[in-house]
C-alpha cells in the first residue's frame, strides 16, 4: 500500500525523523485558516498516491492566505495520473540551502535491501542516474545486520554528503532505517531531503510503500487506507475478500491463479482485436477454492460493472476440481437469479474436466456457453461483448 | 535425475496437522512422495493416519532429521510463523525447503533467505509458490500430479496455475521436473537457478520458462541464457495488458513506470534466442514443434 505524503510524514515523525507536518485540509476555507496559522506564506500540495505531482501542477506556492484559498481551489478535484485530489497539505515554506535524494528499498535482484542516495536531489533520481551516474550511490544492506552506525557512515561517505552535515545524516539515516524495518515498508523515499539555511537536515517530502502481507503485526496501518479514492467495485470486492482490479473494457474476467488471470486478460485483448477492439474489464482471481459462494460473489462484482457486456470464466483445475467449479457456476447463477443478465463463456480444463463439462451441459443455462480451449473461449467472449456493445448503440 | 527433487528425497511437512498441510500431505503421498514425517511443535510422538500410510509427527525439524533422516521440508505454516519455521529447517540442515505459505511479509523472507545463504547448505523455493514435482518420482507441494506424466521437458514458472496449464498442454511429452518459484518480490530460487539446474540435468532436453510482469527477473534470466544455457528454451510472459501501478494478484506483479513490462521481458528473451509464445497454447506449440524437429 502506497502512502500519501502527509501519512509518510506521520510515520517519519513517529520514528524521530526531522519533518514538518503541516496541516491537511479538504476544502479551501480550511486552507485559509491553515495558511493563517502557519504564518501566511505556504506551499499547497496535492495529496495523492502518485508521483510527479509537481509536474502535474499539484504543488503550488501561495504568498498569503487568500492565495492559499485560490491555489487549494485549483488543486482540489484535480486529476493526477488517474487519482482525484481529495485533500491538500498546507506546509510552511522552507529555507532550502541544498536538496538531496535518499531511499531504502527491497532489491529483488540481489534478494536483500538497497540504499540509493545522491547529493543531487529534488529531481527525478532516474534522470540523475542517467545523466550523472557517478552522483548516485548504491549501498547493499544485509537484512540480518541492518543499518548500524558503521553502515550509516558508509552510506554517508558513498553519497559524499558535505562534512558539516555528516553526523546529522548518520543519525537521520538510522532513523529512516527504523521506519523501513519497524513499519514493514518495501520503500522509504525522501526527495528532497534538504539542508536548511540553519544547517539542519529535514525530510521535506516523503514516500512510503507498506507491505500489506505484514498487516497482521500493524493493525494501526488500516487507518492509512484511502476509502474515498478506491473504486467502489474494488472496495466491494475487498470486503468480500476477492482479488479484483477494475479495468476499462467490456469483457468481465474470472479465473483462478494470478498468472492465469493475467494471461487471460492478454488472450482476451488479442482476441478483441478481431472484434472492434474490445478489451478485458477487470482482473479477478478467485484463487484455489472456487466454491459456489466465491463464484457468486465474483459474478456479482463483475455484473455490477455497467461496462461489462460478456463474462469469461477461465478455470484450470489443478487443486480445484472442475466439477466443483461447474457446480459453483450453476449455483451462483441460481443465487443471482435475474441480476445475472450477461452471457457467460466458460472454459474448464484439468482435474475432473469431463464431469465439470457434463454438469454445465446438463444445466443448459441459457446464458452459458462452454468452449474447449482458452483461445477459443476468449474469442467467443470478445465476440459476445462486441455484439452486446452494438446492441446498446 | 530430475532437478532438486528425486525418488530418493525424504520429505517432511512442517504444519502437517493443519487443514492445508494434511490435505496436501495426502495428495503428495498419493503421487508417490516419500513422506517420512510431519513437524508440529508440541505434537511430537503422535502419528497421523493417511490413506495408505501412517506418518509420525515430530516436535521439531531436528528431531525429524535425527529420527528419519529427512532432507526436504514442505512448509505450510501460517505467515506469521513462516520465518521461524524456515530458520528451524535451515538449522536442522534440511537441504531443500519448499515454502508454500502465501502472504509472508517481504522482510521475513529477506531475513530467512539471508540466513539460509549465510549457512550455505539449504536451497529455498518460494514462498507463495506451488512447489515442485518430478513426475513419477516425488512431489513436494501442491502441484497436481495427475495432469501430466514423466518426460524430458523442464518447466520453471512464477505462476502456479500457468504451471499446471503448461504441464497439461504438454502432457503427451511429459516433464523431468516442474518448479513453481512463486511471484513474491524476494524468492529463494530464481528462474536462473532452475535454468542452470535443468542445463546440468541429463534427463532434461528443453525448458519452458514462464514469467510475468514486475521486477527484472526475466531480463536477468535472458542475459543468463545467452551466456550459460545451451539447451533450447521456450518462454511465455503474462501481463501484456496490465496497467501501470496496479498490483495483479502476486505481490511482485506490478508495472512501475517503464520497468517490469511484459513487452520488455519478451524482447529481452527473444534477443537471447528464446522463442516466446503469445499465449500459453502458442507457447506449448513452440515447444511441441521444437521437440518434434529433434
Amino acid at each position: 500500500m502506497d502512502l500519501m505524503e502527509y501519512q509518510a510524514k506521520q510515520l517519519f515523525a513517529k520514528h524521530g525523523v526531522p519533518v514538518t507536518l503541516g496541516v491537511v485540509v479538504e476544502n479551501a476555507a480550511d486552507a485559509r485558516d491553515a495558511a493563517q496559522e502557519l504564518g501566511g506564506r505556504v506551499v499547497v500540495k496535492a495529496q495523492v498516491k502518485a508521483g510527479g505531482r509537481g509536474k502535474a501542477g499539484g504543488v503550488k506556492l501561495a504568498e498569503n492566505p487568500e492565495e492559499a484559498v485560490a491555489k487549494a481551489n485549483e488543486i482540489l478535484g484535480m486529476d493526477i495520473k488517474g487519482h482525484t485530489v481529495h485533500r491538500v497539505l498546507i506546509a510552511p515554506t522552507a529555507d532550502i540551502a541544498e536538496e538531496y535524494y535518499f531511499s531504502f528499498l527491497v532489491d529483488r535482484a540481489n534478494r536483500n535491501y538497497l540504499c540509493i542516495a545522491s547529493i543531487e536531489g529534488g529531481v527525478e533520481i532516474e534522470e540523475v542516474a542517467r545523466t550523472n551516474p557517478d552522483a548516485v550511490a548504491k549501498v547493499a544492506i544485509d537484512p540480518l545486520v541492518g543499518v548500524d552506525e558503521a553502515k550509516a557512515r558508509e552510506i554517508v561517505e558513498a553519497t559524499r554528503f558535505p562534512a558539516e552535515v555528516a553526523d546529522e545524516a548518520v543519525d537521520l539515516i538510522r532513523k529512516l532505517w527504523t521506519v523501513f524495518v519497524e513499519e514493514d515498508a518495501g520503500l522509504v523515499e525522501v526527495n528532497p531531503l534538504v539542508r536548511l539555511g540553519d544547517g539542519h537536515l529535514e525530510a521535506l517530502d516523503g514516500k512510503i510503500s507498506l507491505d500489506t502481507n505484514a498487516d497482521f503485526r500493524h493493525t494501526e496501518h488500516a487507518a492509512f487506507e484511502d476509502s474515498a479514492a478506491a473504486d467502489p467495485l474494488e472496495a466491494k470486492a475487498k470486503e468480500k475478500g476477492l482479488n479484483y482490479v477494475k479495468l476499462d473494457g467490456a469483457v468481465g474476467i474470472i479465473g483462478n491463479g494470478a498468472g492465469l488471470v493475467m494471461s487471460t486478460l492478454d488472450v482476451v485483448a488479442y482476441a478483441g482485436e478481431a472484434h472492434g477492439g474490445v478489451k478485458p474489464a477487470n482482473f479477478l482471481d478467485i484463487g484455489g477454492g472456487a466454491s459456489a459462494e466465491v463464484m457468486a460473489n465474483g459474478l456479482d462484482i463483475i455484473l455490477g460493472d455497467q461496462q461489462v457486456k460478456s463474462v469469461f470464466v477461465n478455470v484450470f483445475g489443478g487443486i480445484t476440481a472442475c466439477d466443483a467449479v461447474a457446480n459453483g457456476i450453476v449455483s451462483a447463477l441460481g443465487i443471482l437469479g435475474d441480476s445475472a443478465s450477461k452471457p457467460l463463456v466458460v472454459r474448464l480444463d484439468g482435474n475432473n474436466v469431463v464431469e465439470g463439462r457434463r454438469i454445465l451441459e446438463q444445466a443448459n443455462h441459457p446464458l452459458v456457453t462452454l468452449v474447449d480451449t482458452m483461445d477459443g473461449a476468449a474469442d467467443r467472449a470478445a465476440e459476445l461483448a462486441a455484439a452486446g456493445s452494438e446492441a446498446k448503440g | 535425475m530430475a532437478i532438486f527433487l528425486t525418488e530418493a528425497s525424504k520429505v517432511i511437512v512442517q504444519g502437517m496437522t493443519g487443514s492445508e498441510g494434511s490435505k496436501h500431505t495426502q495428495r503428495m503421498l498419493n503421487s508417490g512422495t516419500n513422506i517420512v514425517g510431519g513437524v508440529t511443535p508440541g505434537k511430537g510422538g503422535q502419528s497421523v493416519d493417511f490413506e495408505g500410510a501412517s506418518v509420525p509427527v515430530f516436535s521439531s525439524v531436528s528431531e525429524a532429521v535425527e529420527a528419519v533422516d529427512a532432507d526436504v521440508s514442505v512448509v505450510f505454516v501460517p505467515p506469521k510463523f513462516c520465518r521461524g519455521a524456515v530458520i528451524e529447517a535451515v538449522d536442522a540442515g534440511i537441504s531443500l525447503i519448499v515454502v508454500i505459505t502465501e502472504g509472508v511479509p517481504v522482510k521475513d523472507t529477506a531475513e530467512f533467505f539471508a540466513y539460509a545463504q549465510s549457512k550455505g547448505s539449504s536451497r529455498i523455493i518460494g514462498p507463495n509458490c506451488p512447489g515442485l514435482i518430478s513426475p513419477g518420482k516425488s512431489n513436494a507441494g501442491i502441484i497436481p500430479a495427475d495432469i501430466t506424466k514423466a518426460g524430458r521437458v523442464g518447466l520453471v514458472s512464477k505462476s502456479g496455475t500457468l504451471t499446471y496449464q503448461m504441464m497439461y498442454e504438454l502432457r503427451d511429452f511429459g516433464f523431468s521436473s516442474a518448479v513453481g518459484i512463486g511471484g513474491d518480490p524476494i524468492i529463494g530460487t530464481t528462474h536462473i537457478d532452475a535454468l542452470q539446474a535443468f542445463e546440468d540435468d541429463p534427463e532434461t532436453d528443453a525448458v519452458v520458462m514462464i514469467g510475468e510482469i514486475g521486477g527484472d527477473a526475466e531480463e536477468r534470466a535472458a542475459a543468463y541464457i545467452s551466456g550459460h544455457i545451451t539447451k533450447p528454451v521456450v518462454g511465455y510472459v503474462a501481463g501484456f495488458t496490465a496497467p501501470e501501478g496496479k498490483t495483479m494478484g502476486h505481490a511482485g506483479a506490478i508495472v512501475s513506470g517503464s520497468s517490469g513490462t511484459a513487452e520488455g521481458k519478451k524482447e529481452a528473451l527473444e534477443a537471447a534466442g528464446v522463442k516466446v509464445g503469445k499465449t500459453p497454447s502458442a507457447t506449448a506449440q513452440l515447444m511441441r514443434d521444437l521437440l518434434q524437429s529433434q
